[in-house]
C-alpha cells in the first residue's frame, strides 16, 4: 500500500513541478539570484580535487566544474546569459551557517551528505563516494587503528571524520589524545612535523594532500572505511523550485555521460597547481550512484545503512 | 531561543554540552589569567628599561616592545606552535610535540603574556615619563640611588596613573584568548563553535558565549576600578572616585 501511496504523491508532485518555469511566481533562491543577478558560490581552500585554490588563485576542481554546469542550467531557466558568479571561500565549520544565512546560495565544496546535516541544508544527488581513512608517516610504524593506542591524532573541525575517529576512540577505548584543527592544510602540517602520528580523513582527500606533500612518499592512507561518505553539493533547506533546477542540472550531466569527462579530468588526469594525476579510477559505488541518482544521506552510525 | 541542548548528552567524553561550555569557560580563564601574570611582570620590567639611562638596557627592551607589538597574535600563535618546535633543536623540539603536557594551552598562554607584555611595556613606560622629572632629581638629590628613586619615587605614582589602560589591557587579553584556538585549544570560542557545529544551535551557543565574555570583562572592569579607588591618593592626580 505504501508503494501505491507514494506513486501517487510523486506524480501529484511531478503534476505540480511540471509548469514551466517562467509561468510561476519565482520564490527563494532563484528569485533572489534574478532580482540581484548574482549567484554566490560557496568554495574550498584545499578540498583537491574537489573543490581549492589554483596557482592563479582561482577557486577549481571536479565539484567546481559541476557547480557550473548547475550555474548554466540555471542562466537558461532564468534567461539571464550575464549572470554574475561570485566565489566565497568557505570552512568545513563555516559552510553550514553561511549558507543557512544566506551568504551563499550554493555549496560546491566536498561536504558529505548526512541524515545529520540533512535537519539543516538539502543536497543535489550524490557526486563522490569516499570514506574516512588515516593518513600515517610511513616511518611511525601505525599499521592500523589498533596501533593508535595512546597516542595524538588531529582531526579537522567540524568534519564527520571527526565524529567518525571519535566514536570509534569511544567504542574500542583506545584512549588517542585528540588536537583539533581548524583546515586540513592545518592538519597535515600537525602530522608532518610529528605533532600528531594520524590524520582521519576522507581518503580521497588524503591522497589529494599526500599527493601535495614536500616528500608524498613518506606518506600512506590505511585502514579500512570508518565511515561512508557520499558527497554531494549543498543548497539551503526548503526551497524546491531551486533544489528542482540543481538535481535537474546533475541529473542531465550523469545521463549524458559528460560526468565521465569531468570525472577523468580531475582524477585521472594532471590537475594544477603541481600538475600530479591522482589516478583514481572510479569507484564502484560511484558508478551505481551515476547511474541512480539520489540524494540519500549517511546514517548517524556513520554508515549508509545503520 | 531554545536552550535545552544544553542539558543533552554530548556527543563524545560522556558529559553534557554545559560541560563543554564550562569547560571552554575554564581554559578561558586559565589562559587569560596565566598569559595576563606573564605580560604584566615581563612588561613592567620591560617598561622599566625602556626608561633607564643606560643603551645596553634600553635597546634590547625596545626591540622587545617593537617585534612583538608589530606581529599580529594570529602570526605569533602560529609561529609558537608550529615553527618555534621545528627550529629548536631536534631533541627539545621533538619534547615539545610529543612530550610536553598540553602543548597547546601552554604555548597559548605563553604567546598572549609575551604579546600582551609588549603592550605593557609601553604603558608602564609612559606612565614612568608622564612624572615630571624634577621629582627623579629631587629622589636623586635627597641621596636615594636611581633604583631606589624608581623602587619609592616614579613607581608607585606611574603604577597608579596607569590603572584605566592597563584595565583595557586585561580585558583585552580574555577577549585575545580566542585566538588559540587557532592552535587547538578548547577555550570558550572553540567550544561555542564546536557545539554550534555538533548541535546546529547556533544563535543561542553564541549568545551564551557573548553573555559570557561581558560577564568576565565587566567583573574584571569593577575590580580595576576597586583597586584605583583604593590605592588613590589623595590630592593626587585625576581624584578617581569621591
Amino acid at each position: 500500500m505504501l508503494r501505491i501511496h507514494q506513486l501517487v504523491a510523486a506524480v501529484a508532485a511531478a503534476g505540480l513541478f511540471a509548469a514551466p518555469v517562467h509561468a510561476q511566481e519565482l520564490t527563494g533562491t532563484l528569485k533572489k539570484i534574478k532580482d540581484t543577478g548574482v549567484i554566490k558560490v560557496g568554495h574550498r581552500d584545499a578540498s583537491v580535487p574537489f573543490s581549492y585554490l589554483d596557482d592563479k588563485q582561482r577557486p577549481v576542481g571536479y565539484g567546481v566544474d559541476i557547480c557550473m554546469k548547475i550555474i548554466d542550467r540555471i542562466k537558461a531557466d532564468l534567461k539571464m546569459p550575464k549572470l554574475k558568479v561570485e566565489f566565497v571561500p568557505v570552512t568545513s565549520q563555516t559552510r553550514i551557517p553561511i549558507l543557512t544565512g544566506g551568504n551563499i546560495d550554493i555549496e560546491c565544496g566536498s561536504t558529505t551528505n548526512s541524515v545529520e546535516r540533512q535537519k539543516q541544508v538539502d543536497f543535489a544527488p550524490t557526486y563522490f563516494m569516499t570514506g574516512t581513512k588515516i593518513i600515517v608517516k610511513k616511518s611511525s610504524g601505525i599499521k592500523g587503528y589498533g596501533d593508535l593506542k595512546g597516542k595524538t591524532v588531529v582531526f579537522t573541525q567540524g568534519t564527520t571524520n571527526e565524529r567518525a575517529m571519535k566514536a570509534y576512540n569511544d567504542e574500542k577505548k583506545l584512549g588517542i589524545k585528540f588536537i583539533p584543527s581548524k583546515d586540513h592544510a592545518e592538519s597535515f602540517l600537525a602530522v608532518e612535523t610529528g605533532r600528531a602520528v594520524a590524520f582521519p580523513m576522507d581518503d580521497i582527500l588524503l591522497y589529494g594532500l599526500r599527493a601535495n606533500a614536500r616528500n608524498p612518499n613518506d606518506y600512506e592512507v590505511i585502514g579500512e572505511f570508518l565511515s561512508d561518505d557520499p558527497y554531494a553539493i549543498m543548497m539551503r533547506k526548503g526551497d524546491p523550485a531551486f533544489k528542482k533546477v540543481v538535481d535537474g542540472a546533475v541529473t542531465a550531466l550523469y545521463k549524458s555521460g559528460e560526468i565521465n569527462k569531468i570525472y577523468t579530468k580531475w582524477f585521472q588526469s594532471p590537475i594544477p597547481p603541481k600538475n600530479i594525476n591522482l589516478n583514481v579510477p572510479m569507484s564502484d559505488s560511484l558508478k551505481e550512484a551515476i547511474k541512480n541518482p539520489n540524494d540519500t544521506g549517511v546514517g548517524a552510525c556513520g554508515k549508509m545503512k545503520c | 531561543m531554545d536552550f535545552g541542548f544544553l542539558f543533552q548528552p554530548a556527543f563524545s567524553g560522556g558529559g553534557t554540552y554545559l560541560d563543554w561550555v564550562l569547560s571552554g569557560i575554564k581554559w578561558t580563564l586559565c589562559l587569560s589569567v596565566l598569559g595576563w601574570i606573564i605580560a604584566f611582570t615581563l612588561g613592567s620590567v620591560l617598561g622599566i628599561l625602556r626608561t633607564a639611562p643606560l643603551a645596553i638596557l634600553r635597546v634590547p627592551a625596545t626591540l622587545y616592545v617593537e617585534l612583538f607589538r608589530n606581529v599580529p597574535l594570529l602570526v605569533q600563535m602560529f609561529i609558537w606552535y608550529f615553527v618555534v618546535p621545528e627550529i629548536a633543536p631536534k631533541g627539545a623540539g621533538d619534547w615539545l610535540k610529543t612530550q610536553m603536557p598540553m602543548p597547546e594551552f601552554w604555548n597559548g598562554v605563553l604567546c598572549l603574556g609575551t604579546y600582551t607584555a609588549s603592550r605593557v611595556a609601553e604603558q608602564v613606560r609612559a606612565g614612568i615619563q608622564s612624572i615630571p622629572r624634577g621629582q627623579v632629581n629631587a629622589g636623586l638629590a635627597t641621596g636615594l640611588t636611581l633604583p631606589q628613586t624608581y623602587r619609592y619615587v616614579l613607581l608607585p605614582m606611574s603604577y597608579r596613573i596607569i590603572i584605566p589602560p592597563l584595565t583595557t589591557e586585561f580585558l583585552t587579553i580574555f577577549k585575545n584568548s580566542s585566538v588559540a584556538l587557532t592552535i587547538g585549544v578548547l577555550e570558550l570560542t572553540a567550544q561555542a563553535r564546536q557545539i554550534s557545529e555538533y548541535t546546529f544551535q547556533t544563535f543561542e551557543i553564541f549568545t551564551i558565549a557573548t553573555v559570557v565574555y561581558a560577564l568576565i570583562t565587566l567583573t574584571v572592569t569593577f575590580a580595576m576600578r576597586w583597586l584605583e579607588h583604593r590605592t588613590r591618593v589623595p590630592g593626587y592626580i585625576g581624584g578617581a572616585g569621591k
